[in-house]
């Protein structure tokens, strides 16, 4: 069994989701006697030692047209190298990249793919892997229902990545792309910061869909100024156009490491969570006994926001004056 | 401009205690509400826009039992012209691409400029249907798709990639579109373009009909589990102001105030 990943670089470095990769992969070809090889496609402008410490092989297409992704190319580049591959995990980050990507190359290869996953195992000789669904709230075992061959998507910070010893070798391939007219990069666009930089923040309130309503927003705005903090949200919120882009904590979002971090009416999903694992102190108000959230939380309340939200910022004033 | 918009309908579950059942590969649904998937609303609002824009006509498909007839009717009022239904008994856990197969086998005898799907669905979070039905069709694709814009045969759209960095992309249509939320703000349906909905008749196929005798279903969902607990947070019990005064309590204390 081979193990292939594809390494995901933008603005000329290697994206932290392709060493999560390649620790699952050298797991993957440890229980499967094989070898990982780590595609890089267009080149990056660092060193790649850190990739040859973490993968027996590399494999690398310097073309000019890789530098930045695109699935179409990406697609071409990879189809000559796994198509004639009778027995291997094709393993690639559930990123805006692999998504983009893997359903249409799995689709072309004629390849079973696993989305998402979070986890990796094998059970009674079978390939299973894990994901989440309805938002992180269950998780599924799935199987493949054509064995030899598999795609799979990991999702971002599920794996930790831990470096390797290996000494991988470089092999240049010559790139099998050609033009295309159907799909052009044009640019990175970069939303400018117009009003607060929430990542500055010590104390942050945020709020999410269970607010569900915009007058009901500035309700936990009071509370988040009675804490000398401020007011952010998950990603219904900026969706639904109540509060602006730069307030949304998230993937898609702001990265935020507050010392204390209140989500108010927000579940938890995965996308919301990454941006704010690395707050200090966090608190989960949500009538869901069972919304995510709280596996993330250290202090809950498991009630009606609405009843709970106004006496909360009470409280606080009571005691700030106190 | 022509132009397919792939809706799913999907129990609410972002704010709703869900419960496996008994068989373990599915959720308990009846007491959940369903509704078009969200990111397929804004995908709808997207292709109402363009119509607007450029003219043409919208056709709604979705693969589902007879109460996804529900949504199609609501985006036939929002603005859509025609609305296909494709079901069949042997439809029944499909997966990403025998989903994207199914709808394959209908709109690759339609003409189209533009086919939309959501980028993701809230139940089975598979990411996958676009560009599984691109490819197949052989057309190009851009999931996460955040803004389009259209000129001379080419869109010009957003992709939103992470930490809110977005990258422009140039394709050429015909193409598919994977919406992300947010790209627009959904329409409600005025009163008289429902009612004028809801006598209009929907294209109804079989498995026959579309060709498909048996979608080929790649993955299989073996069973379904509430996610091992690595950490719970600490569960403030009362009333509202007991619980609020604890937890403010807590707050002083870790010298936050």
């Amino acid at each position: 069994m081979k193990i292939f990943v594809l390494v995901e670089h933008r603005q000329g470095k290697v994206r932290d989701i392709t060493y999560e990769l390649l620790t699952v992969g050298r797991e993957l070809a440890e229980k499967f006697n094989g070898e990982v090889t780590a595609l890089l496609f267009g080149g990056v402008d660092e060193k790649i030692d850190r990739l040859k410490k973490n993968a027996h092989h590399i494999i690398l297409v310097e073309d000019e047209k890789l530098k930045n992704f695109n699935a179409e190319l990406y697609q071409k580049a990879l189809v000559p190298i796994l198509k004639d591959e009778k027995s291997y995990i094709m393993l690639i980050g559930h990123t805006a990249f692999g998504i983009d990507l893997a359903p249409a190359l799995a689709t072309e290869l004629d390849v079973p793919i696993s989305t998402d996953c979070v986890g990796i195992q094998i059970e009674d000789d079978n390939f299973i892997t894990i994901r989440q669904m309805y938002g992180g709230k269950l998780n599924a075992k799935v199987s493949f229902c054509e064995p030899g061959r598999y795609i799979i998507t990991a999702r971002q910070a599920a794996f930790p990545a831990k470096d390797g010893n290996l000494d991988g070798k470089v092999i240049s391939m010559p790139s099998p792309v050609g033009e295309i007219d159907y799909r052009k990069f044009i640019e990175y666009v970069e939303p400018p910061i117009e009003g607060v930089d929430i990542t500055k923040a010590d104390i942050i309130v945020a709020v999410g869909r269970g607010i569900k309503d915009k007058d009901n927003i500035p309700m936990v705005e009071e509370l988040a100024n009675a804490l000398g903090g401020v007011l952010a949200c998950s990603r219904p919120i900026v969706d639904a156009g109540w509060l602006p882009k730069e307030r949304q904590v998230g993937s898609s979002g702001k990265t935020v490491k507050p010392k204390l971090y209140i989500a108010i009416g927000i579940s938890g999903a995965f996308q919301h969570l990454v941006g704010m694992k690395g707050a200090e102190t966090v608190i989960a108000i949500n009538k869901d006994p069972n919304a995510p959230i709280f596996n993330e939380a250290d202090y809950g309340i498991v009630d009606d926001l609405f009843k709970v939200v106004p006496v909360l910022k009470e409280k606080i004033q009571e005691l700030k004056k106190g | 401009m022509d132009i397919i918009v792939c809706i799913k309908r999907v129990p609410e579950t972002a704010e709703a205690e869900i419960k496996v059942d008994p068989n373990g590969k599915d959720i308990v649904k009846d007491t959940l509400n369903f509704d078009i998937n969200e990111a397929d609303n804004y995908a709808l609002e997207e292709a109402v826009l363009l119509k607007e824009k450029f003219g043409g006509k919208i056709t709604l498909i979705s693969v589902g039992e007879e109460e996804c007839e529900h949504i199609l009717r609501m985006g036939l009022a929002r603005g859509a012209d025609d609305a296909i239904r494709i079901t069949d008994e042997k439809f029944s856990e499909l997966d990403g691409f025998a989903t994207a197969q199914i709808l394959y086998s209908v709109i690759k005898d339609i003409h189209f400029d533009i086919i939309f799907t959501g980028c993701i669905a809230t139940d089975d979070g598979y990411s996958q249907v676009g560009p599984t039905l691109a490819e197949l069709l052989g057309i190009p694709h851009a999931t996460l798709v955040t803004s389009i814009e259209v000129k001379g045969g080419i869109a010009r759209v957003h992709r939103e990639l992470e930490a809110g960095l977005l990258e422009a992309v140039d394709i050429k249509l015909p193409a598919l579109f994977a919406v992300q939320t947010g790209i627009n703000k959904p329409r409600y349906a005025s009163l008289i373009a429902i009612r004028r909905a809801a006598s209009k008749e929907l294209k109804v196929l079989s498995s026959k009909d579309i060709g498909l005798e048996e979608p080929r279903r790649k993955i299989k969902i073996e069973s379904l589990f509430v996610p091992p607990v690595t950490k719970r947070a600490e569960i403030i019990e009362g009333s509202p102001p007991e619980a609020a005064a604890k937890l403010a309590e807590i707050i002083k204390e870790k010298g936050l105030l």
